[in-house]
């Protein structure tokens, strides 16, 4: 009857299951070692945001406030100026430009609405994610760290192809 | 080659140094070895119980697909060191209500409980051992126990909720495994008939079995006992993280953690030390005697060290391999498993051994059968009377398996809808509505 079998079943039930904790030693680690190794991350990753420029090193952004206005957490500080100057010497690809354009990474919660609002493409969320420092004040970040020409690429990271499948390797159990 | 290894054995040098600093030989024999033994054996475990937790972390790491420590020294091998050194140098802070002088002593009256278990542990033959007295069992389990005393004292005077529960909880339950702990050792000791830790070695050796092959019940309930005792996952009630913070040392911190930390790595070399010596042998080894006899003593010794450590740390490996597989028990399960699983099976051992040795003993001269070889040091058998006791040994599982279940019918598995479909908490009548429709007003 079930009174040996139960013993038995629940006896197997352990070896199983020590046999999957010890099936996984010898397995290979998925563990990355972040300074040492570059991290991979997707191409659609939300990191750090880039300003863009256009072909001839115009900033495109119009200062038209629509990231500023779809932002959830208030973290984007504009200052529109007018460049009168001719196509060729201003600073933007339109006479209304941003004079000053700030954002607050200690508020930014990385959601990609700016990026979804921008009519001109100006504004792209980039893959830097080492935003760490040791002051608040420096979590404000200006036009010249955002700008795309002002970004340097970290050796720390690495950005996947389009057609390279990062996730299949962790779902394979 | 005999004498230069004799020469570089560590005992000689000693002697022959001490003898320079001309020290009576009594002196060196009953003060100085000693103390160099004492204090070889404290670091050594306090040194092990550091990389203890190193093992731990690279064990669990692999068995989850990481790869543990890595940063400090090569492969993380420095890790240890660097968080000793992290806690000695942190603050040492004190509940402000908490009992000052309660709360400072019990992290020490947990180590040292812990460490001198260590005194008659028989690590190795001749100089492996610090002193081999004739009850070291009954020392082992007396000094261990004393063991629960630090964890009240640390609940109680920590004068926080958490602690005093983590507290209640660990001394009922070492309490509890104690008892079959203690049966448990009974079995194996109806074989080398000597309470002395080196004589059931020697006894072992004499008979040229390990007690594993006798004693399989025994030993499946001494780990697990001793698992509990220790207060180790699956029985990890008392540092329950997600009910009660961290146990009974919640409110400490720094060095007087690490302490408590260091003791509960320690209470684990203790069992995993008892282990081997009562079950797998101690420090014997197949053939491993061929050396001694070839003249190499220093040698033979030190392989006999090396040897006795392997099975340790085997056994270690499996209370890290249990903790990471296992989730933890329920509180009435562990106290169900303490009470109705383990304690009867300890007594059934015990009731069986003796009838297996009566039986072996009566069947001796039986139609020409021998099965005894002598009966002085321990119990001798010839090799019927091993396969004798061996099939009795595995019998015993079957039927220690078979009582047990029998009588613990509703705990044998703990599927609960089947436990209260037993008794009847969920039959609800069929048929008909369960509340009677209310009278309509026509």
């Amino acid at each position: 009857m079930s009174i040996i079998s139960d013993v038995i079943e629940s006896t197997k039930a352990i070896i199983k299951g020590m046999g999957v904790t010890f099936s996984y030693i010898p397995k290979e680690k998925w563990t990355v070692e972040y300074p040492d190794e570059p991290v991979t991350v997707q191409p659609r990753y939300r990191g750090q945001h880039l300003l863009h420029v256009d072909e001839h090193g115009r900033e495109k952004c119009v200062a038209c406030f629509l990231c500023a206005a779809a932002c959830p957490s208030d973290c984007i500080y504009i200052i529109a100026a007018d460049d009168p100057r001719s196509p060729e010497e201003r600073i933007g690809v339109d006479e209304r430009y941003a004079k000053v354009y700030n954002i607050d990474y200690g508020r930014c919660i990385f959601c990609g609405f700016c990026v979804e609002a921008c009519p001109k493409d100006a504004i792209t969320h980039g893959y830097n994610f080492e935003l760490s420092v040791y002051n608040r004040a420096d979590l404000l970040k200006t036009k010249d760290d955002l700008l795309i020409t002002k970004q340097k690429q970290s050796p720390n990271y690495r950005v996947a192809f389009a057609d390279e499948d990062v996730d299949s390797e962790y779902k394979e159990v | 080659m005999a004498n230069l290894l004799a020469l570089f054995a560590p005992p000689n040098v000693i002697n022959e140094l001490l003898q320079r600093l001309s020290l009576s030989p009594e002196t060196i024999n009953y003060v100085v070895w000693p103390f160099i033994q004492i204090g070889a054996v404290v670091t050594a475990i306090a040194l092990w119980a550091l990389y203890a937790t190193y093992m731990e972390r690279k064990i669990s790491a692999f068995m989850q697909a990481r790869l543990g420590p890595m940063r400090v020294g090569p492969w993380g091998l420095l890790q240890p060191i660097a968080d000793a050194i992290k806690l000695l140098t942190k603050e040492d802070l004190r509940p402000d209500k908490a009992d000052p002088y309660i709360f400072f002593f019990a992290p020490f009256i947990s180590v040292a409980a812990a460490f001198i278990v260590f005194a008659v542990m028989p690590f190795g033959p001749d100089w492996g051992v610090i002193t081999d007295i004739n009850i070291g069992l009954l020392f082992v389990l007396s000094v261990s126990s004393v063991g629960v005393l630090a964890l009240i004292l640390a609940g109680w005077s920590s004068n926080s909720k958490y602690a005093l529960l983590g507290g209640l909880r660990s001394s009922a339950q070492m309490i509890s495994y104690e008892v079959s702990m203690g049966l448990a050792l009974i079995g194996a000791l109806m074989f080398a008939r000597t309470l002395s830790l080196s004589g059931i070695v020697q006894a072992q050796g004499l008979d040229s079995i390990w007690y594993i092959f006798y004693q399989p019940l025994g030993l499946v309930i001494f780990l697990v006992s001793g698992i509990a005792e220790n207060n180790r996952a699956p029985f990890d009630l008392p540092e329950a993280e997600s009910e009660l913070v961290a146990g009974f040392h919640t409110e400490y911190s720094g060095m007087r953690w690490s302490l408590f930390f260091m003791a509960e790595y320690a209470a684990m070399i203790v069992v995993s030390a008892m282990a081997t010596t009562l079950y797998l042998g101690g420090w014997y080894f197949p053939f491993l005697w061929r050396i001694d006899h070839a003249g190499y003593h220093s040698l033979f010794v030190l392989l006999s060290l090396v040897v006795f450590i392997a099975k340790m740390v085997v056994l270690l490996y499996i209370y890290f391999w249990l903790r990471w597989t296992f989730p933890r028990y329920r509180y009435d399960q562990l106290m169900d498993l303490g009470w109705k699983w383990m304690l009867p099976a300890a007594l059934l051992n015990i009731a069986l051994t003796a009838f297996a040795v009566f039986t072996v003993q009566a069947l001796d001269g039986w139609h020409g059968l021998k099965t005894i070889e002598s009966l002085t040091r321990g119990v001798n058998l010839t090799w019927q009377g091993k396969v004798i006791m061996v099939a009795f040994g595995i019998a015993g599982l079957f039927i220690a398996a078979a009582m047990l279940s029998a009588i613990n019918w509703r705990s044998r598995d703990f599927n609960l809808k089947k436990q209260r479909r037993q008794v009847r908490l969920v039959s609800p009548p069929q048929g008909q509505p369960a509340v009677a429709p209310a009278p309509s007003e026509s």
